[in-house]
């Protein structure tokens, strides 16, 4: 480990992409980085997507503005393997054995659940989805992105599909239910942003719960809602890329975030950290951030990337006609 | 000009001036109650009072901008200056002197180059990036990869808005009569071009000037895909603070983008002398002949 | 008349022709910006071109362009269109009145410069800020409407028109549109010598007159090239409608982005080239019908 933070040092910098200071914490992940190590991190592409990041890797791999590492969703993960390089974290044995790939090319890192968000202040309480077609809501509900392009929205159709009768092998009873919202007049097709939220404009949003619970910065009145029948989980994956400028700096950072420290501040951020399980039998979790994270009753379930590729094709083939 | 003010042309000078107003009124409301619905969400605070911690937060944002301005700017505001002054200048010795040229020897050219000039407009600039992969690399290992380089591809980027300006100021003046009567004295193509033709267009050349800058601050997809942080990605960066700094940001970048250009429009601008008509004559812009 | 020049350059007067043909050095006149465009435009654009006839695996393919006739890219294709016909013209149209208003004030006027400057600033202006410019102003719950409403004047009662493609989209795209014709159609309201209104006046014509046979065939070419850079600038636009209208992207530029950026597996590389030969394909089309309408014009006006 000392050999890693002295290599590390001597190289000086690190490239990022992708991450946004307000995504679960990540500021706090990067400045807190920087004045332990002293290497200084330039974070590019604030608002891309996975498959830009994956994107900036094949483009610029090896040039010295090349990404080091990426956070990515699981299909763009599991579609690039390629271009990682395997590299398993002093904490490797805490991370469950489906949460990472087996020889270290990608590992997940955080995650959290399909929410409705909403300002208390502005609409009613959400106690079930269908409540959203009512006419209290009209015009104010919107997705975080498009389904067809972002991991977000595509989850928060599958979740919407799960309350109202699907599974996750079905995302048509969650394109119908959106289609529904369009006849009802609820829902917008606006870009849901911190802007609009706090705005009024689109008070109700479809996000992952640790970036729904940002808003709350914003809107005192914020509250993270999670149907009991529909918790639908979803994690996201470090990898290192394969052709790295920067490699020893890389794998601190990885070391970095899977520190108990690193975990936990982006449990701060009210992420679902991978190696929670792990810390609250060690002790070693923030408990008061835990107790902070939003409520979620009933059995979780994940899309496994066969049923992810079934929703994308459904979504991709359906979607534009059914909320236009 | 002075014109003797008869009676009909006293009602059309006066219908002139309310019908200017009347526009300049609406145009005021369209273009002005947007930015004042972003000022006054930007000064919004969580509490329902008014707030300027949004704004001053700008203003401590390290990565923006320091006073180490050169060849190898690292904030970026000191970069995307740079960058438009580079694509300014760039920009005009390309376009200036072709398009006199084309005038003047290849006229059947001009709808080639016109075409080739709207380009750029017709991909979509995330397009446009995937393209310019390749030549950023070639040009990253074998000449430079600092942030100046975008540059060239700006000057792409901002060929139909200046070409459209130009072209439109080209057609005002003649250009043809203006340089032969010119060589025939005995003028070099340099002085043709400079002491001749540019004075005749200076306000097109500064409204190319303005579109160019205005383009070169405010351009955001290429600079992001190619993993350069210029201004527009330094403040989406910054936007993500949190909602009111997302907003204050936009305006404040708005309104350092109009007093730059403002600026601009002194630094050309020299006042106009009468000139007699026959050769130098260019177009005044009162047509009724009064000041407005 | 001899023409003292630098002898760099030929010029066509008084050279002898060979067989009737021109023989000139004027192309290197050209050669520096066609290299340039050619590097740093037409390569570019050629890549993405090639892209389109190949797949994953690098074969040669035409299934990319079948993808085109797909519902919604169609649907894109009608809507894209419309709404940058309908804002070129109308931009156009505005911009021009505006540019009138601004040429007959003083030259060196304190309004010229602040609407000239304005008018680069907005011009350029766009994306997910000018979005919520409008939406903070006239969106649901934005204050011309908070304010319309309290006064019982609710325009939203049947829908938000706003993120309509037709409606709001096309009246959020006018606020970039009619400052960028105000710049480039004004150099050429500058080039209108008073002198002719003068000369009209002399000869017996009124404004009518002035206006149908002096000033508007002076105009209209740049008035025309006018339409056609807007029509483009729409066109291509990107980034306001996607944070105006994330869902349903009724712009083909969002199809593009999507195809291109999709993190759930819809991301088709070859089919998003495809989609912007298609655009290259309208775009030339439509510069085509602008050629041919400057060719006529020219003609009875």
């Amino acid at each position: 480990m000392d050999a890693l933070v002295a290599a590390a040092k001597a190289e000086g910098k690190l490239n990022v992409i992708a991450l946004p200071r307000d995504w679960a914490n990540y500021g706090k992940e990067l400045d807190t980085f920087h004045s332990m190590y002293g290497i200084d991190i330039t974070s590019d592409n604030p608002d891309g997507s996975s498959q830009q990041e994956v994107d900036a890797i094949k483009q610029l791999g090896g040039t010295s503005r090349g990404p080091d590492v990426v956070d990515v969703g699981m299909a763009v993960a599991l579609a690039n393997t390629t271009l990682f390089t395997p590299y398993k974290v002093a904490t490797w044995g805490d991370i469950l054995d489906s949460q990472k790939e087996s020889t270290g090319l990608w590992f997940q890192d955080y995650g959290g659940f399909m929410s409705v968000g909403y300002d208390s202040a502005k609409v009613p309480a959400i106690t079930s989805l269908d409540d959203l077609l009512k006419p209290e809501y009209k015009g104010k509900v919107a997705l975080n992105g498009n389904p067809k392009q972002a991991n977000a929205a595509l989850n928060g159709v599958m979740m919407a599909s799960l309350a109202e009768g699907g599974s996750v092998d079905d995302i048509s009873k969650g394109v119908d239910f959106f289609h529904r919202l369009k006849q009802a007049g609820t829902f917008v097709p606006v870009q849901a942003t911190t802007a609009t939220v706090k705005n009024g404009t689109t008070p109700v949003v479809f996000d992952w719960d640790y970036l729904s619970a940002a808003h709350g910065k914003d809107v005192p009145g914020w509250k993270v809602f999670v149907p009991n029948s529909a918790v639908l989980g979803g994690y996201y994956a470090q990898a290192i890329s394969k052709v790295a400028p920067h490699p020893a700096a890389a794998r601190l950072w990885e070391e970095f975030l899977y520190s108990d420290q690193g975990q936990n501040i982006w449990l701060q951020g009210l992420a679902r950290p991978v190696r929670q399980a792990a810390m609250q039998k060690s002790g070693k979790i923030d408990a008061t951030a835990a107790a902070a994270l939003p409520p979620v009753n009933g059995t979780p379930q994940f899309l496994s990337p066969d049923q992810a590729t079934a929703a994308k094709n459904y979504v991709v083939a359906h979607w534009d006609a059914a909320i236009s | 000009m002075a014109v003797a003010r008869r009676g009909v042309h006293r009602t059309r000078w006066l219908r002139l001036q309310v019908f200017r107003y009347v526009v300049l009124g609406l145009a005021a409301l369209f273009f002005l109650v947007p930015i004042y619905a972003m000022l006054e969400f930007s000064t919004r605070s969580n509490s329902g009072g008014r707030t300027l911690e949004f704004w001053q937060s700008i203003f401590t944002y390290p990565d923006l901008i320091n006073w180490n301005f050169g060849p190898a700017p690292d904030a970026a505001i000191n970069a995307s200056l740079e960058l438009a002054l580079i694509t300014s200048v760039v920009m005009l010795v390309l376009l200036v002197p072709t398009m006199v040229w084309v005038r003047l020897k290849l006229p059947r050219l001009s709808r080639f180059i016109e075409f080739v000039c709207l380009l750029p407009l017709t991909i979509p600039a995330i397009v446009l990036v995937v393209g310019l992969f390749p030549i950023y690399i070639w040009m990253g290992t074998n000449f430079s990869d600092s942030i100046l380089t975008l540059s060239l591809a700006y000057v792409v980027l901002v060929l139909p808005y200046c070409y459209r300006a130009l072209d439109a100021g080209l057609g005002g003046i003649d250009v043809k009569t203006l340089s032969e009567a010119a060589r025939s004295l005995g003028a070099r193509w340099d002085q043709v071009m400079l002491g001749i033709i540019v004075p005749n267009i200076s306000n097109a050349i500064l409204n190319a000037l303005l579109l160019s800058v205005a383009l070169v601050l405010g351009e955001y997809t290429i600079a992001n895909n190619l993993l350069y942080n210029n201004m527009q990605v330094e403040l989406v960066h910054l936007a993500r603070a949190n909602a009111g700094v997302s907003i204050a940001v936009a305006v404040a970048s708005l309104f350092f983008a109009f007093i730059l250009l403002i600026a601009i429009s002194f630094v050309g601008n020299r006042p106009r002398r009468a000139m007699p008509e026959a050769v130098t004559s260019f177009g005044k812009g009162p047509v009724q002949g009064s000041a407005g | 008349m001899t023409t003292a020049g630098s002898p760099a350059v030929a010029t066509n007067v008084g050279r002898p022709t060979l067989g009737g043909r021109r023989f000139s050095l004027d192309w290197i006149g050209v050669v520096p910006f066609l290299g340039y465009a050619a590097l740093f435009l037409v390569l570019p654009s050629a890549i993405v071109a090639f892209g389109a006839f190949f797949d994953a695996n690098n074969a040669f393919t035409l299934d990319n362009f079948t993808h085109l006739s797909r519902s919604y890219i169609v649907k894109s294709t009608i809507d894209t269109t419309t709404v940058s016909a309908i804002t070129a013209l109308l931009g156009a149209a505005l911009g021009a009145i505006l540019s009138y208003v601004i040429v007959t004030g003083s030259p060196t006027g304190l309004l010229r410069r602040i609407v000239i400057s304005a008018s680069g600033v907005l011009a350029q202006f766009g994306g997910v800020t000018l979005a919520f410019a409008f939406i903070a102003s006239i969106g649901p719950a934005g204050l011309v409407y908070l304010f319309a409403q309290s006064h019982g004047f609710d325009y939203y009662a049947h829908g938000i028109w706003l993120f309509e493609p037709i409606q709001g989209l096309s009246l959020v795209y006018l606020y970039f549109q009619i400052p960028l014709m105000v710049l480039v159609f004004l150099p050429a309201l500058d080039g209108i010598k008073p002198q002719w209104r003068e000369a009209t006046e002399s000869l017996g014509g009124n404004t009518w007159h002035y206006w149908r046979h002096v000033a508007g065939p002076l105009l209209f070419p740049a008035f025309l090239g006018g339409v056609l850079l807007l029509f483009a600038n729409a066109f291509s636009a990107y980034a306001t409608a996607n944070a105006l209208i994330n869902q349903g992207q009724p712009m083909l530029a969002q199809q593009i982005a999507g195809a291109l950026s999709s993190e759930v597996g819809a991301y088709e590389p070859g089919f998003a080239k495809s989609i912007a030969v298609e655009m290259i394909v309208i775009v030339t089309l439509v510069t085509i019908l602008y050629t041919q309408l400057q060719r006529r014009t020219s003609r009875w006006l």
